[in-house]
């Protein structure tokens, strides 16, 4: 179990949380979504807020003790839903962080491969983080983008169908502080066949002839 | 009503039962671990499978509602199957360290694994270890053992309305415990042991003392609070080593405090377990027949008139009865059983709890004077929560008095009189409430009636009561919450000022002034004991506290576990209590004791049995005449109408963990109270 699923040290948790007056007003309007009585449920949504807020992308302790308090809920039941779900990180992570999908799909495609390239060009393993702070990385099980076999997830974003070098290019590019292009990096488009759509080509605009589509039928 | 078959046997259950409970109707036992009937279901164990008819596999019978024409196994062989696949996977990360653990012998796992366990296990693999938890003086963790059922989140969550517990991490890596340390700050947590099936809570302060199969159970009372808690007391030879509750739906239901738990540890210090008699201002250990004499010696040609007694917070009816008797034979009308002062004893039905604690179930509504109802009768505080909880918040409590935190929903109405004056002219908004509700409680406590004013107080109780329509029909919502085991016993059989007697607050100034001359304190040691100095004053009791410092003569009674003994709860209702073990030293059962000092002072009680003094006892009053049923008191007119001190009403209880002699005497409570109430303390300054 990675240390990011266990509460950071003492000497990491800050004294103090409080959202951000932006962010406030974020919170207002996430608890307006739910009925009456049942404001509990924005927990995640906040908690969500909270690690976006933090300097190191996690939720300290205070932050989890801070939302209890504005949904007037037991602190502990805000810890047992922060504490499950893997999303929100309690122990701060680097700028760039790194989730490499290691599940069977992926794997089976070099997913491997790309955690050696992660390795080899930042120098630190599985659940580590560089020295700088700029980047860490971790292993993750499915994140849904089998498709586009193997992925990783860098913050937000999806980067798919990764080969060593494509991976190498990603990172080189985030250490010089640039933001490489998301999604597919094999040059599809989404999750379409490898080598463009082969099907229903007509009504995507794709130029090509309705017979082709028809001449492809067996291979969709 | 669903109809359905059990194991070819038909029963009918009320709708809205599961097929657990149907399958108890039909007399099957059922294995299970997360489940319990007064917390909420959580379905997790998956111990309790059982077949269903035309259902694809076994069905969880703890969370399937039962519905007409189901038909249901508990004994085929696919029941047989999923439950020892069920065991195999909790043994999985269970150790197999039953002989050093304290729950071998009354552990649920252990007795469920005799039946459905096997024999040898198929798991190679390593077992996995969870770190230790610190929850406080009276809870102690082995994490490892947990088989993550959530009986003890589920309990503090809902009954001790505490949220330390919790299910944190998740998968493999679920623990049960608190995220960040912190301890259980309840007056319940230790009904967390009893509620843990296997032995990751245990009871700290009965670490490695003794198997279940060495101890002798005996049946009681307890007498912390006045709750009246049915207990069982487990001893082994001449110790008593620990108190488990013993279930009573009407009063404790299967609850009961830490301090009816934990504070007999109190009973090894500080006993008296021989008479002591003060020659030259010191005590000096005699003889049972020199202390009767050095009482007689003052005692007799005594005018009856300055010769007093008062009786303590846990004694028992018996012993009262006897002294009250031996006070008539000596012509002293002076005796009173409140030694807090107060006005109460009227009319029975303004110092008893009548709406019983059973009747909260039906309450709507709750106006609580004076009383800190978590600290006085944690039992009946968890019993307003149940009633919140199950209303879904629609009963409303009003409170005044001080300022305290009842782990329910209230509205804190004011400190004192005033706001009760207010409410009875309908100028405050807890009024309405009042109005609107149809069984409508008040509770009275001890900080407002044991004052100066106590009769104008409970005079506007009384108005209170009339007024919103308390007091209607079969439904009788006026309720005086005692703080002490013995106060309603010692009302109902008349231990109170005779003719031209004195009453407490009267004996003191009267005995400092020295117009009393000889002071008998049976278990009385909250008094003002400075004001005794001048008095000859014999202290009959257990514990070696304020009373027994201030004795001249000190007679050594029995404690509650060590006599047969009779109590009258809050709620008028008397309970017996059985001894378990004898008492210690030369100490005596107390009705014996007086009844032996009548003899020596030649005014000899009719009573030679225990039986005798209870047919006494029922000539007094009729409560004692139907055990374990509370009586109904008529409605009469009572209290007094007055001025009122606009002081703040201020709970009695200022340490929950600290009470009376035994607790005071206690290890575990005064650890309790270092961990708990001093951090309340810090708190406040902060």
């Amino acid at each position: 179990m990675s240390h990011l699923r266990r509460p950071a040290p003492k000497e990491l948790q800050p004294v103090s949380f409080a959202f951000t007056p932006e962010n406030l007003e974020k919170a207002k309007k996430i608890i307006a979504k739910y009925p009456e009585g049942r404001q509990q449920s924005a927990v995640m949504p906040l908690l969500d807020l909270a690690q976006r807020q933090t300097e190191g992308n996690w939720v300290p302790t205070v932050a989890m003790d801070y939302i209890a308090d504005m949904l007037e809920m037991p602190a502990i039941r805000v810890y047992e839903v922060a504490t499950f779900y893997t999303m929100y990180n309690l122990a701060p992570v680097g700028k760039n962080f790194i989730q490499v999908c290691t599940t069977t799909p992926c794997w089976l495609r070099g997913s491997a491969d790309v955690v050696d390239t992660c390795k080899k060009e930042l120098g630190i393993g599985v659940g580590e983080t560089t020295e700088d702070g700029q980047f860490t990385m971790i292993e993750v099980e499915c994140l849904g983008a089998c498709v586009n076999a193997p992925m990783m997830q860098i913050n937000d974003d999806y980067y798919e169908d990764l080969t060593p070098e494509t991976t190498k290019a990603i990172l080189d590019a985030l250490k010089k502080g640039e933001k490489p292009k998301a999604g597919p990096q094999s040059g599809r488009k989404g999750c379409e066949p490898m080598g463009g759509p082969k099907v229903l080509k007509a009504f995507c605009g794709c130029g090509a002839a309705p017979q082709d589509a028809d001449a492809s039928e067996g291979d969709a | 009503m669903p109809k359905l078959t059990v194991d070819g046997i038909e029963v009918e259950v009320e709708a809205g039962a599961t097929v657990l409970q149907a399958c108890e109707e039909a007399g099957k036992e059922i294995p299970r671990f997360c489940y319990h009937e007064r917390l909420s279901i959580a379905g997790n164990c998956r111990m309790c499978l059982v077949e269903m008819e035309r259902a694809p596999k076994p069905v969880a019978s703890c969370a399937m509602p039962a519905a007409d024409g189901m038909v249901i196994k508990t004994d085929s062989d696919l029941v047989k199957k999923a439950r020892n696949g069920v065991m195999e996977f909790l043994l999985i990360n269970h150790p197999l360290d039953c002989p050093i653990c304290d729950q071998g012998g009354e552990c649920d796992l252990q007795d469920q694994a005799m039946a459905y366990g096997f024999d040898a296990s198929r798991y190679a693999e390593k077992k996995r270890a969870v770190k230790d938890k610190e929850l406080g003086p009276i809870v102690k963790t082995i994490m490892t053992r947990c088989i993550h059922c959530t009986r003890c989140v589920r309990f503090s969550e809902e009954v001790a309305g505490v949220g330390t517990m919790g299910a944190v991490y998740r998968g493999e890596d679920t623990e049960v415990g608190p995220y960040i340390e912190a301890s259980i700050n309840s007056e319940l947590s230790g009904n967390l042991i009893d509620l843990c099936p296997v032995g990751a809570l245990t009871s700290k302060p009965y670490a490695f003392t003794a198997r279940p199969w060495e101890l002798k159970k005996t049946d009681s009372i307890d007498v912390m609070d006045a709750v009246g808690s049915n207990i069982r007391i487990d001893a082994r030879t001449a110790e008593v080593l620990r108190v488990l509750p013993r279930t009573n739906e009407d009063i404790n239901e299967e609850w009961i405090s830490d301090k009816t738990r934990y504070a007999i540890d109190g009973l090894k210090r500080q006993r008296l377990d021989r008479p002591y008699v003060r020659v030259n201002g010191k005590l000096t250990p005699a003889s049972w027949d020199e202390a009767f004499a050095a009482i007689k010696a003052k005692v007799s040609g005594l005018d009856g008139k300055k010769i007093a007694a008062l009786a303590g917070d846990t004694v028992d009816c018996e012993s009262m009865t006897a002294l009250k008797d031996l006070m008539g034979k000596l012509g002293s009308p002076n005796l009173d059983c409140r030694q807090d002062g107060s006005k109460i004893g009227g009319p029975r039905a303004s110092y008893i709890f009548n709406s019983t604690i059973a009747g909260i179930d039906e309450a709507d509504a709750c106006l609580i004077v004076g009383a800190n109802v978590r600290a006085e009768a944690p039992i009946i505080n968890a019993r307003l929560r149940k009633r919140w909880r199950s209303t879904a918040g629609d009963f409303k409590v009003g409170i005044i008095g001080e300022k305290w935190d009842p782990t329910y929903k209230n509205e804190y109405l004011g400190a004192g009189p005033d706001t009760l004056s207010e409410i009875l002219e309908g100028k405050n908004e807890f009024a309405k409430i009042l109005e609107a509700a149809e069984k409508p409680m008040i509770i009275v406590g001890m900080g407002a009636l044991n004052r100066e004013d106590g009769d104008a107080v409970l005079a506007t109780t009384r108005a209170i009561a009339e007024k919103f329509g308390m007091v209607a029909g079969e439904w009788n919502g006026f309720n005086v919450l005692h703080t002490a085991a013995s106060r309603v016993g010692g009302l109902d059989l008349g231990f109170v000022p005779g003719e031209g007697g004195l009453a407490t607050n009267d004996i003191l100034d009267a005995a400092a002034k020295g117009d009393v001359e000889v002071v008998y304190l049976l278990g009385a040691d909250e008094v003002d004991m400075s004001k005794l100095e001048k008095a000859f004053v014999i202290y009959q009791g257990a514990m070696g506290d304020a009373g027994a410092q201030a004795a001249d003569v000190i007679l050594p009674g029995a404690a509650y576990t060590e006599k047969n003994g009779t109590y009258v709860n809050t709620e008028g209702r008397a309970q017996q209590g059985w001894r378990a073990i004898f008492p210690v030293g030369d100490a005596r059962e107390d009705w014996a004791i007086v009844r032996a000092l009548s003899g020596a002072l030649d005014q000899t009680l009719p009573y030679n049995n225990i039986d005798a003094v209870r047919s006494r006892m029922v000539e007094l009053s009729p409560t004692f005449a139907s055990l374990n049923v509370p009586t109904k008191a008529e409605w009469t007119d009572f209290g007094k109408a007055g001025d009122m001190k606009p002081e703040g009403f201020a709970s009695p209880v200022r340490n929950f963990y600290m009470t009376d002699p035994i607790s005071r005497a206690s290890v575990t409570m005064a650890k309790c109270t270092e961990a708990f109430v001093k951090d309340a303390a810090a708190e406040k300054v902060a």
